[in-house]
């Protein structure tokens, strides 16, 4: 169930449960997994970068400026695929 | 952040503040920091000194670079201002930048041979950063800055400056927030000093004017659309936490001077020091002085760990550390007297300087809006009204 910073790549039921829990707590509300948090006015200036800070401590992994796209920052299902993704690359390479 | 720094970074800022003390208030009066001295702090490894040592900084934890700024801060808030926008590009190149940015930037900031500045700020663009109107333009391979910069700390003699503005019209774009990287000899570059301004005087203000200017594309840093959220979010979260610890230093240096007049002025045949509200004045302030520290301890700590509150618990110190300031800075003035608001008192200057840290990198005000958001949004109370358009980009 935890992921440890570091190892291997991250399970989906976890890596869901987590951003959902992380961003209801930082959102003031439940989302769905398409909601667009961005869109919807939820987030205020702070929350781009305070997101960035827990997906990198979270998942042990680095958002550089080649990840900088709104697409996989801005609902829960993107966010999910996103770290799915870089963490899956640090397996591959680990 | 490695947490292992060969040089003691603290003795290094104690020992670097020290030998300037005595040299503080003329470069306030003359409205100028010397180049040597500017010189000097890069040579000693105190800019940019967190930058990881394969980007030619120190390795230096957020603590370490903490009490560096803390030092430096209670004896020249001009100062403690240089180490601070060289360290809010820094961390924004260092963040955001690509490679080549990073090998291009990085070390010559570092060394000091790059001066950077920091360029958000303009006439209509204050605390609400996401209405600038400096437009950066496509053409072709390369792009176009327009606009006009304002309150640009050290903007008078920086080699380039961090610009913040938004996507022109030429290529059908939204105006998105982006961020160029502007030098200052490019033609269509404009520098009007400014002087005599409440504080940080020495720290060589200047509005600046983009016309037309000409940068290549790769001066672009991060893609349209995350200039403010992410680049200047970057800056900033950095801007505070240096802020804040000057602030800390200021409080400090303010409640030595103060106690230590108030033991040795004596008035009809009294120490200052046995009045009691002279006495009640000191004990405030140390008090403010101590929990400003403590809180940007805390938020070192929480940056060394990159926990994702550490970006709200930096504005709440820098929010507390400006406030402990310029509360103490008050006290010490009031304790002094007359040698308080000599032209060339320590606790003056500080009083003028620590006014402007509350305004500066976030005002108290918008400071109290983040904080009290971060604690209602905890317990199930969605955002204040954020302007989706704004506050919500990039979109």
């Amino acid at each position: 169930m935890d992921t440890p910073n570091g190892t291997g790549a991250a399970d989906v039921a976890s890596v869901t449960e987590e951003l959902h829990a992380y961003l209801s707590g930082h959102l003031g509300r439940a989302l769905g997994q398409d909601e667009d948090y961005f869109a919807l006015g939820l987030v205020n200036s702070l929350f781009a970068i305070e997101l960035v800070n827990f997906v990198e401590q979270r998942y042990g992994v680095e958002v550089t400026v080649d990840d900088l796209d709104l697409d996989h920052f801005r609902t829960l299902g993107r966010l999910r695929d996103f770290v799915l993704v870089k963490t899956a690359g640090r397996g591959a390479a680990a | 952040m490695n947490g292992t720094t060969a040089v003691d970074l603290t003795a290094l800022g104690a020992r670097f503040a020290d030998a300037v003390r005595g040299d503080a208030a003329a470069w306030d009066a003359r409205g100028e920091l010397p180049a040597e001295v500017r010189r000097e702090a890069a040579r000693e490894g105190l800019l940019d000194a967190d930058l990881p040592p394969r980007h030619g900084g120190l390795g230096a934890t957020p603590a370490q670079l903490g009490e560096v700024c803390a030092r430096l801060g209670g004896v020249c808030g001009s100062l403690r201002g240089l180490v601070t926008v060289q360290g809010m590009v820094g961390a924004a190149l260092l963040r955001w930048g690509t490679a080549g940015q990073r090998e291009r930037w990085l070390p010559a900031l570092a060394r000091g041979e790059v001066l950077a500045a920091f360029a958000a700020t303009e006439t209509e663009a204050g605390s609400d950063l996401a209405a600038v109107t400096t437009e950066v333009e496509p053409h072709g391979d390369a792009y176009t800055v327009t606009g006009g910069k304002r309150w640009i700390t050290f903007g008078e003699i920086a080699d380039v400056y961090l610009v913040l503005g938004r996507t022109g019209g030429a290529d059908g774009t939204d105006g998105r927030p982006v961020v160029a990287l502007v030098e200052a000899d490019r033609p269509g570059v404009r520098c009007e000093p400014v002087r005599g301004q409440l504080g940080l005087r020495a720290a060589q203000v200047a509005h600046v004017r983009f016309d037309g200017v000409r940068v290549p594309s790769e001066n672009l840093v991060a893609p349209p659309g995350f200039g403010l959220s992410h680049v200047v979010g970057t800056a900033l979260d950095h801007g505070r936490f240096t802020v804040a610890w000057g602030c800390v230093g200021m409080a400090e240096a303010c409640l030595g001077a103060a106690a230590e007049h108030a033991v040795r002025r004596t008035q009809g045949g009294v120490a200052l020091a046995g009045h009691q509200q002279v006495r009640a004045l000191l004990g405030r302030a140390a008090v403010d002085g101590r929990a400003a520290r403590e809180l940007c301890l805390r938020a070192a700590r929480m940056r060394a760990a990159v926990d994702p509150d550490a970006v709200v618990e930096t504005v709440a110190a820098k929010y507390a550390a400006a406030r402990a300031a310029t509360s103490v800075a008050g006290s010490a003035v009031q304790v002094m007297g007359a040698a308080g608001c000599a032209p060339d008192s320590l606790v003056g200057r500080c009083y003028r300087d620590a006014k402007v840290m509350e305004i500066i990198e976030g005002s108290a005000q918008v400071s109290e809006l983040h904080i009290a958001d971060h604690l209602l949004r905890a317990h199930g109370h969605g955002p204040a009204r954020w302007r989706p358009e704004r506050e919500g980009e990039p979109r």
